[in-house]
């Protein structure tokens, strides 16, 4: 194997795992707040390519206005989804808010393939990141370029608002004590929907950016990305934002380095994931960056 | 005679009733209303034996689908012949020494159920070093981890390409004696000590350890028989349908005994029972909406998806405004029906 096939395979791990970050964001910061693994948020990035493609192509939006607007559009979406499936739930037990996720999940997926149909769209990809450029023999898809730095750019926005401003500060409080950031005076449920707009938002960057790498939409597009992003929150440190990036770009790397290097395992990549969670939960379930979860019930 | 040995002998009629309609069923009943009761039976032994984890201890485990699979493809591995085996493996043939194994249906049953008890022995000293929402995770990730392999395994699974023209083994005898069997063994355990120490569990964990209950060794008993009986359930659904492949074992059948143990009540065996009844009759009833529809004036063109819709807004609704489910906790009697009885004949 050469070195220019191994910075090759390198550039595409980073790019894949910053897919994934972009989605583990959004698991970490709801389970931060609500202790609840969001299983519909998955689901959301599906939705956010779908618009997508209608805003670009049926709408023949240019693609600057119509990306952002679908993903205003989807944590808006994930507002509703937090009234309709969680909000009704804040005093159950731990377990019927998650029989609620999996059926928001799967009422998503189904709803698509009611209104929309099961058979994959293509993803229109603006010309911007389609050219493919050579550096030192590479040749790359700028697409794979822009894709970390985006992350990044939007990491760095996140933290701005959960560090610098007052809604940030909330929701940190909120993530560790709910009655005592009640009794500041602070409406938890504006809180909480902020938290569930930003996380979606992001995870619609992420399904964008996702669609026109692999453009071949379609309903259950947003499952195995939701599963490993999720995977790679818990890597990072459930809880955790930096965290969640940093498993994110580690999952994507391990799962393309491990097929570069063993093509013969190749067919047994999804479950790499998996394997990891539990190495993970046994070995260090605070993960990469993560203290301990404080028990909320 | 005394209140004990009457309950008994109701029992015993009840099942006696049952089998006397399955075997009017059997004589006079069409093949759709056959298959209908089969369906019905293989989704109350799963139901009941998955209640007993997601029920009764309290735990959300999202990987029965995996269990299934594994006694599915157990027992149908079993019960093929020799040369049929060389006619499915084409491209890679399977490995010694399943290829001659061979056994009756019976055998396979409980080589499918007992397969699907190892792997969950296997797997259970991780899924149980965590709760809640992990434990979840996990198991939905077992359940994905085991469909990789049945496509990637193709020297024993046959891959993507499954197993086809499995004898039809399972009739109605087999498939409610198998259900009767379950109903009748897992309500015995619920009602033993070792069922009170399982609900303690569910109820306060912390509580119930302080009290001398060790979690795992009874989360371990409950996780395993659920998945023993999974497995028998698994092998009867291969005999049922006779061709079985990876695509068939998805998370969308755990999905789907998450929404028939929830509308009969997480933690009530007659909830499970009843609900996966609802669940085969209802399944079946609803395809009328993925049909095209003809209402004379107009015409509604047939819409796919559309019952999985309606099942995923029946769950929410339920797990949101009617947590209870049908059953909440509580359980069929005969105390509770005679003192009904009693009561509607003074009134």
């Amino acid at each position: 194997m050469t070195g220019t096939i191994i910075l090759q395979q390198l550039i595409n791990g980073i790019s894949l795992g910053s897919l994934y970050g972009l989605v583990a964001i959004g698991y970490t910061m709801v389970y931060g707040i609500l202790r609840l693994i969001n299983f519909a948020h998955g689901d959301l990035l599906m939705l956010a390519t779908y618009l997508a493609i209608y805003l670009v192509g049926i709408f023949a939006l240019p693609w600057y206005v119509g990306f952002p607007l679908a993903m205003l559009s989807t944590g808006l979406m994930g507002i509703v989804l937090d009234r309709c499936a969680y909000k009704p739930l804040r005093d159950a037990p731990r377990i019927s808010l998650l029989i609620s996720a999996i059926g928001a999940s799967f009422l998503l997926e189904n709803l698509a393939i009611v209104i929309i149909g099961g058979i994959p769209k293509g993803f229109p990809r603006p010309e911007v990141f389609d050219h493919v450029i050579t550096i030192l023999d590479l040749r790359i898809q700028v697409l794979t370029l822009y894709t970390p730095v985006i992350t990044i750019a939007l990491l760095f926005g996140l933290l701005f608002i959960v560090y610098r401003t007052k809604v940030g500060k909330a929701m940190r409080a909120a993530s560790k004590d709910f009655e005592a950031t009640r009794l500041m005076g602070i409406n938890l449920d504006r809180i909480i929907a902020t938290t569930f707009f930003l996380g979606s938002f992001l995870a619609a960057a992420g399904g964008i950016m996702w669609a026109m790498k692999y453009p071949q939409v379609n309903p259950f597009m947003g499952v195995f990305p939701g599963l490993k992003a999720f995977i790679a929150a818990v890597l990072g440190g459930i809880g955790n934002i930096v965290g969640a990036v940093i498993g994110g770009f580690l999952l994507g790397l391990g799962e393309i380095l491990i097929v570069a290097f063993f093509p013969e395992v190749s067919q047994y990549k999804d479950a790499f994931a998996f394997i990891i969670l539990i190495l993970v939960l046994l070995f260090r379930p605070t993960g990469i960056m993560g203290e301990p979860i404080i028990d909320k019930t | 005679m005394n209140n004990a040995r009457v309950k008994l002998l109701l029992n015993l009629a009840s099942i006696g009733l049952l089998f006397l309609i399955l075997y009017l069923f059997s004589r006079y009943g069409t093949e759709y209303q056959i298959r209908i009761l089969n369906n019905m039976a293989v989704f109350i032994t799963l139901a009941v034996s998955y209640n007993l984890v997601n029920g009764i201890c309290g735990i959300l485990h999202l990987g029965p689908n995996a269990f299934i699979t594994i006694g599915a493809y157990t027992s149908a591995l079993l019960t093929m012949s020799a040369a049929e085996k060389q006619m499915t493996y084409i491209i890679v043939p399977l490995v010694w020494p399943l290829n001659v194994l061979h056994a009756p249906f019976v055998v396979s049953l409980l080589a499918g159920g007992l397969m699907a008890t190892l792997f969950a022995f296997l797997i259970s000293f991780p899924v149980f070093r965590v709760r809640g929402d992990y434990l979840a995770i996990v198991t939905l990730g077992f359940g994905e981890v085991i469909r990789v392999l049945a496509n990637a395994l193709q020297g024993v699974t046959n891959g993507p390409l499954g197993l086809k023209g499995l004898l039809p083994y399972t009739n109605l005898w087999w498939s409610w004696g198998v259900a009767v069997v379950t109903i009748i063994a897992i309500t015995k355990l619920i009602n033993s000590s070792h069922g009170r120490a399982m609900k303690a569990i569910r109820e306060d964990e912390v509580a119930a350890r302080a009290m001398g209950v060790d979690p795992f060794k009874h989360l371990l008993l409950a996780f395993l028989i659920s998945a023993f009986f999974s497995g028998v359930a698994g092998g009867l659904l291969a005999h049922l349908i006779t061709t079985i492949s990876p695509t068939l074992f998805t998370f969308f059948l755990t999905f789907n005994l998450l929404i028939i143990i929830v509308v009969g009540g997480l933690g009530s065996t007659t909830g499970a029972v009843l609900g996966a009844a609802l669940f085969a009759w209802g399944g079946e009833a609803l395809r009328i909406v993925e049909r095209p529809m003809d209402f004379g004036l107009f015409k509604i063109p047939g819409i796919p998806g559309m019952r999985m819709v309606i099942f995923s807004i029946i769950l929410m609704l339920v797990i949101i405004f009617a947590r209870r489910g049908i059953m909440g906790r509580a359980e069929f009697s005969w105390d509770w029906l005679l003192a009904r009885l009693g009561r509607s004949e003074k009134g």
